[in-house]
């Protein structure tokens, strides 16, 4: 009987298919999975992460997916991925054009909440952490550099967006469209810097907490005057090393359409 | 082969076989060999079983459970009383670490480092199932066990109706891709299962919002419905095996004393893993008492439906059977 040639009775056919059907599941369960690859591949469009956020490939493996620094985080800043970010699908990531991380709530609760260290529990301090490094995208499109003002609500009457207004509550953040402004020249980036607010509260003795530790130790960014020929007054907001990429200027800037001022999740304030 | 190595063999795919003559014991050969000769299970017998419609205890125990559960994760967040906080891939109860021990091991295998809160949780949850009887997270927690279970309702009537043929498929690729979703983890650093787990992702929906990855899981369900029956739960979940092995010692369990029992076989009509009650198949049984294997979700759905009161859950720390 040659193993070729002989017939399979019906039973071992019903197995033979059966195992093959099985090999063609396991293929394509397998296959599917691994589509996963495909958004990580596309760097340029990498999300900017939580505070305490490792190193994007450790991130994503130490990431448990669970959610929990979604649900302490005061101004809900925080946003879970979906399967269109592949293997990133589950993680936490910050939309800081709607909503930035403001560092409302002091103690960095998202990392605390952690329980796999995708957010390292090796910091403790806002100004500790690296999501970004702002950069101004669209200077042109800066009230400051064009030497303008602003007044009203700074992203509209339809914006969701919350920050905490210190001197008006200092527990909880408030909606951005119930807070008006009218400023003689733009400032929004710097005056609601979180890095900046921390060193003014510090320099008048008041720090968080009464936390000496909370007081950043260099500045994030600030508006510097420049000469055009026109006479008026412009100023150009200039990113400084304390700048840690919560994404809070970006949030703010008032200009139509895409914030003026960026933050970019791929540099930090040391590698820039 | 020992009560627990063949429960684990079973567990990875193994076919359970017809035992030897020499295999049975004296106290079993000798109930099998009276309803053999005496005639005992006769059609009157069968119609008289039957006149009592069976009960939904268990199931409807076990449904309640699951819903409490997964709501328990939804109310704490919208409500912020910090009660269950998380998604089940892990979570705080009270404050208190718990991670899923599938996604735990996922998570350690593409991270390669293994924080404390993880130790305590992974621990913790072990410790809960070992107790629990392993699989019972399958049909006690898992959120998508629950809409598969309507799935499978959906399958068998239109197999019922003849519209469909079911497939099946070897248990063992189960086996399969837990290795290949472990070797990924490693070799990638990513926690590739994670991408497309049904019970992450219903999971977080529930608690986070609908998203696009519920089309994922609709597919699924699909094809649990026109094609394989329970297709996920019995031939893909690595969930299924990580806690299948954590039951191999569980003192919870369901066994099947062999005394009055019919051998219809309606319970493994009704089983997700039908595999576990071959013993109840007419002369298989090698003792009086059988503890049932590993793969068994301990869902309940056997003890409900068994007329002669012959499956019945248990909680003891020695063994049953050989």
């Amino acid at each position: 009987m040659s193993g070729k040639k002989r017939k399979l009775n019906p039973r071992e056919q019903k197995l033979r298919r059966e195992f093959l059907r099985s090999v063609v599941l396991t293929s394509g369960l397998v296959g599917t999975s691994l589509l996963g690859f495909i958004p990580l591949v596309k760097a340029e469009q990498r999300r900017l992460r939580p505070p305490g956020a490792l190193a994007e490939q450790a991130f994503l493996a130490a990431c448990i997916k669970c959610g929990q620094c979604v649900q302490v985080c005061p101004v809900q800043a925080i946003r879970l991925a979906d399967i269109d970010d592949g293997f990133g699908i589950g993680a936490p990531f910050i939309g800081a054009r709607a909503q930035a991380c403001d560092f409302s709530c002091d103690g960095l609760q998202c990392v605390l909440a952690c329980p796999t260290g995708a957010l390292t529990h090796e910091i403790n301090y806002s100004h500790e952490t690296r999501m970004g490094f702002a950069r101004l995208d669209r200077p042109a499109a800066c009230f400051a550099i064009r030497g303008e003002g602003f007044k009203g609500q700074a992203r509209g009457a339809d914006f969701d967006g919350k920050l905490r207004y210190d001197d008006i509550d200092r527990w909880n953040p408030l909606y951005v469209r119930d807070n008006p402004y009218d400023l003689e020249i733009c400032d929004l980036c710097v005056r609601h810097c979180p890095i900046e607010i921390r060193i003014g509260q510090c320099e008048a003795g008041k720090p968080p907490s009464g936390d000496q530790n909370q007081c950043p130790p260099r500045h994030a960014i600030k508006l510097e005057a420049f000469e055009t020929v026109d006479g008026k007054a412009h100023m150009r907001p200039v990113v400084l090393n304390g700048c840690v990429g919560c994404g809070v200027c970006e949030m703010i800037c008032p200009v139509e359409g895409d914030s003026a001022i960026v933050v970019d999740s791929r540099k930090t304030a040391e590698t820039v | 082969m020992n009560r627990i190595g063949e429960s684990f063999l079973q567990l990875l795919g193994k076919t359970p076989k017809k035992p030897a003559r020499e295999e049975i014991l004296p106290a079993a050969q000798e109930i099998h060999y009276y309803k053999k000769v005496n005639k005992v299970i006769t059609r009157e017998v069968i119609m008289k079983l039957h006149a009592v419609p069976h009960k939904n205890t268990w199931r409807n125990r076990r449904w309640l459970t699951l819903l409490v559960v997964n709501l328990l994760f939804v109310v704490s967040y919208y409500l912020d009383i910090q009660l269950l906080e998380g998604a089940l891939t892990a979570s705080r109860f009270m404050g208190f670490h718990m991670a899923d021990l599938n996604s735990a091991l996922q998570v350690m295998l593409a991270f390669k480092e293994v924080l404390i809160n993880l130790v305590i949780g992974t621990t913790t949850v072990l410790i809960m199932w070992l107790l629990l009887g392993g699989r019972t997270f399958c049909s006690w927690v898992c959120p998508y066990h629950l809409v598969a279970e309507w799935a499978e309702k959906l399958h068998l009537k239109l197999v019922e109706k003849k519209i469909i043929k079911g497939v099946t498929f070897h248990r063992g690729m189960r086996t399969v891709l837990y290795v290949i979703f472990a070797l990924l983890a490693v070799v990638t650093g990513y926690t590739v299962f994670e991408t497309i787990s049904p019970t992450g992702i219903i999971s977080r929906a529930l608690i986070y919002g609908p998203r696009i990855a519920l089309v994922w899981v609709s597919f699924l369900l699909l094809f649990e419905i026109f094609v394989s029956r329970r297709a996920w739960c019995r031939y893909a979940c690595p969930i299924g095996i990580t806690y299948g092995i954590v039951g191999l010692v569980s003192p919870l369990r369901v066994t099947y004393n062999i005394q009055d029992c019919a051998h219809e076989g309606d319970c493994r009509k009704a089983c997700l893993v039908p595999h576990v009650l071959d013993v109840t198949i007419k002369g298989r049984s090698r003792d009086v008492n059988m503890a049932i294997g590993a793969d068994c979700t301990r869902c309940g759905l056997c003890v409900d439906l068994c007329p002669t009161d012959s499956l019945n859950f248990e909680y003891r720390f020695t063994g049953t059977g050989k």
